[in-house]
């Protein structure tokens, strides 16, 4: 599906290309005297789309380069001139954000790597093995993708004030004290505790669209290559280790980006379990910001960027495995 | 489920015949546990049923021959992460919503009753943040399929540049709701907002309005937003969907004479049913849920023009501290998704297509 391969015969109108003789001006004009005024409508149309949907991109990055008395004197739309270009919203975005975006790595990384793994297991025994049972436990799975967050949001503040990770992590510092650099490294953790609570809880919300995602991939693996590596007296463990695990590489890839974007936007488990502002991330420093500099809509712009970034450029990167998690989403 | 557990029990119990043909040839690894001796119940009767050579490791590991014993060690520990915080947690829920809890301090589980029910119904708020709730869900499902079907349409029409086109038609769903939010804010700003300056360029600016203050506009401008960022979920959808349709269909319809709307109409629409219904499922359960975007745009209390339940839940529970009460809102939240997930999950099995 790239931008070359739009060769059906159906639309002859279309293939006569001569888009590689004369730069895009000649392309342009060759395609001006091959297409129907019906075609001409139908790329207007796109373009006019395109634009509806870029533009509260344009606005915002336009906006984010310009000086507070430039955006409130100019159209929003129109680019800074040279004089107004300021980068300053930017770098006061990132002195504001970083520490969020740090914490939002630091708990997302490994909440997305530890879905996608279960993810990817449970999926292995619920498709792969037979036995009776199976659709109902397959379908708390699926059910799993479409539950509200709102109807967990009190017992899961309620569950991690009991499970208490920080004291949790201050004792073990204080019963390894002897040694060297561990007691640190529990001291870190217990700072962290609300981290350590947002990656299990956004782990365990996260394993049932990662099995759904994986399970529609593992039904089309040929099951003779495993009954082959059974008769051949290979473990379960052993056909997972070495023949499912290295066939999912690219299912590994859609789960990966596709969650990863998910944890790293959502806002509302945040909300409710970070508490220290030393471990707030980074959704929840740009909602403050927002809230905070209420008028700079220059420095919103820059944060909101900031914040999209990571984000974007997997998307831009890895455009075809994310659309390919968006619509297993069905 | 049960009889697999029973299997296990039994296994562990008393070697089966196989554990007593193979036990001393496949003992070679585990010779070491095998002098350690290390039985099961240490019994004197389970030797008798048993042979005595066989450990306790060498049981576990001919249990784990068992492809259905060895695939539960696969889904089993990330049922239990899930089903804790995803069904537990509802459960818990379901428990807090009937207590009386609110303020500072821990819930009291000594009496169960549904006050708080009682309370929701005859509560306005709540009559208001439901009412915005349906018109939510059904607008923006509607508009979002809508765009969404029209994009992929002409996107299917082997246009040039169809990757450009559809990576940015999609790219609003790799952006966090408080991003856009944040965004959109801009854009509806009332006095130098883009949509507003638009108007007054085109010479419209007598229709400019506060969208976002103004009650009237407030709703349909997180719908429209909303729609932005969901059409091109929807155009993928229907993408998939259009081009697992045979070329004859498009050929045979052509053949018959029909117009091109005439041909989407009666030969290709029917065949996207089941993409629309899956679309459907999806973006009502987004809508129930949808709270970043509104509590970004407006905090915690949007007003009763734009209040729904999620954020209701919210603001009742986490902002007031009125726990059980806020439970009682997100126990409404999931019976709907309920009712939308499983009529669709059934005819989904119904059809095989789980």
């Amino acid at each position: 599906m790239t931008d070359s391969d739009t060769s059906d015969s159906t639309h002859s109108s279309d293939q006569d290309s001569t888009a590689n003789d004369g730069g895009a001006l000649g392309w342009v004009r060759a395609r001006l005297n091959a297409t129907s005024p019906r075609r001409l409508a139908l790329y207007a149309l796109l373009a006019a789309v395109l634009v509806l949907f870029l533009s509260p991109l344009w606005s915002g990055f336009m906006t984010s380069l310009k000086s507070q008395t430039a955006f409130a004197t100019t159209a929003p739309y129109a680019p800074p001139l040279p004089s107004e270009m300021v980068a300053q919203p930017w770098f006061e975005a990132w002195s504001r954000l970083q520490g969020g975006m740090f914490n939002s790595l630091l708990f997302g990384i490994p909440a997305t790597i530890f879905s996608a793994f279960l993810g990817s297991m449970a999926a292995f025994g619920l498709t792969k093995i037979d036995w009776r049972g199976q659709l109902a436990v397959l379908l708390l799975f699926v059910a799993g993708v479409f539950i509200p967050y709102q109807s967990v949001l009190v017992p899961l503040r309620v569950f991690w004030g009991m499970v208490g990770i920080e004291s949790m992590m201050l004792t073990a510092e204080s019963s390894v004290a002897v040694l060297p650099v561990i007691p640190a490294l529990f001291a870190a953790l217990a700072e962290r505790a609300d981290l350590i609570e947002l990656m299990i809880t956004h782990t365990a919300f996260g394993i049932p669209i990662c099995t759904v995602l994986f399970r529609g991939y593992y039904l089309t693996i040929d099951d003779d290559i495993l009954e082959a590596a059974k008769i051949d007296g290979a473990s379960t463990l052993r056909v997972y280790w070495r023949i499912i695990l290295p066939l999912s590489k690219p299912m590994f890839a859609v789960t990966l980006i596709y969650q990863f974007t998910n944890i790293w936007n959502d806002l509302l488990f945040a909300l409710v379990l970070v508490t220290s502002s030393s471990s707030h991330v980074a959704t929840q420093k740009l909602n403050e910001l927002q809230g905070a500099m209420v008028s700079e809509y220059n420095l919103q712009m820059a944060g909101a960027f900031l914040v999209a970034l990571p984000t974007l450029i997997i998307y831009v990167v890895f455009g075809k495995q994310f659309a390919k998690g968006v619509a297993g989403e069905q | 489920m049960i009889h697999i557990f029973r299997r296990i029990l039994n296994r562990l119990r008393a070697g089966n015949p196989r554990d007593r043909r193979e036990g001393s040839s496949d003992g070679t690894g585990d010779s070491d546990a095998d002098s350690g001796a290390i039985r099961t119940d240490g019994g004197e009767s389970v030797s008798t049923t048993s042979t005595p050579t066989v450990s306790v490791s060498t049981r576990i590991r001919r249990l784990f021959q068992d492809e259905r014993v060895a695939g539960l060690l696969f889904w089993v520990p990330p049922f239990l992460l899930m089903g804790w915080f995803v069904y537990g947690a509802i459960g818990w829920n379901v428990v807090i919503s009937l207590t009386d809890w609110s303020g500072l301090g821990q819930p009291l589980y000594d009496s169960f009753d549904l006050g708080m029910y009682r309370e929701l119904l005859s509560d306005p708020s709540f009559r208001v943040a439901a009412r915005n709730q349906v018109v939510l869900m059904i607008t923006f499902t509607v508009a979002a399929l809508g765009l969404g079907l029209l994009l992929a349409i002409m996107i299917d029409q082997n246009i040039r540049f169809e990757n450009t086109f559809r990576t940015v038609y999609l790219l609003p769903m790799a952006l966090s709701f408080v991003v856009t939010a944040i965004f959109w804010s801009w854009i509806y700003n009332a006095e130098i907002g883009l949509i507003n300056q638009a108007l007054e360029t085109v010479g419209l600016g007598a229709i400019a309005l506060d969208w976002l203050g103004d009650p009237r506009t407030k709703l349909a401008a997180v719908i429209v937003a909303l729609t932005w960022q969901f059409s091109g979920y929807c155009m993928i959808v229907y993408l998939a969907a259009l081009r697992a349709i045979p070329n004859e269909h498009y050929e045979a319809a052509k053949v018959d004479g029909a117009s091109t709307i005439r041909m989407y109409w009666r030969v290709i629409l029917p065949q996207l049913r089941s993409a629309t219904t899956s679309a459907t499922v999806v973006l009502m359960v987004f809508a129930l849920k949808a709270f970043d975007f509104i509590f970004v745009m407006f905090g915690d209390t949007p007003g009763p023009s734009a209040d729904i339940l999620s954020v209701m839940m919210f603001r009742e529970a986490f902002s007031r501290s009125n726990w059980a009460y806020g439970s009682a809102v997100a126990t409404v939240l999931f019976l709907l998704a309920l009712a939308i997930v499983v009529p669709y999950l059934y005819t989904q099995h119904k059809r095989g297509d789980l």
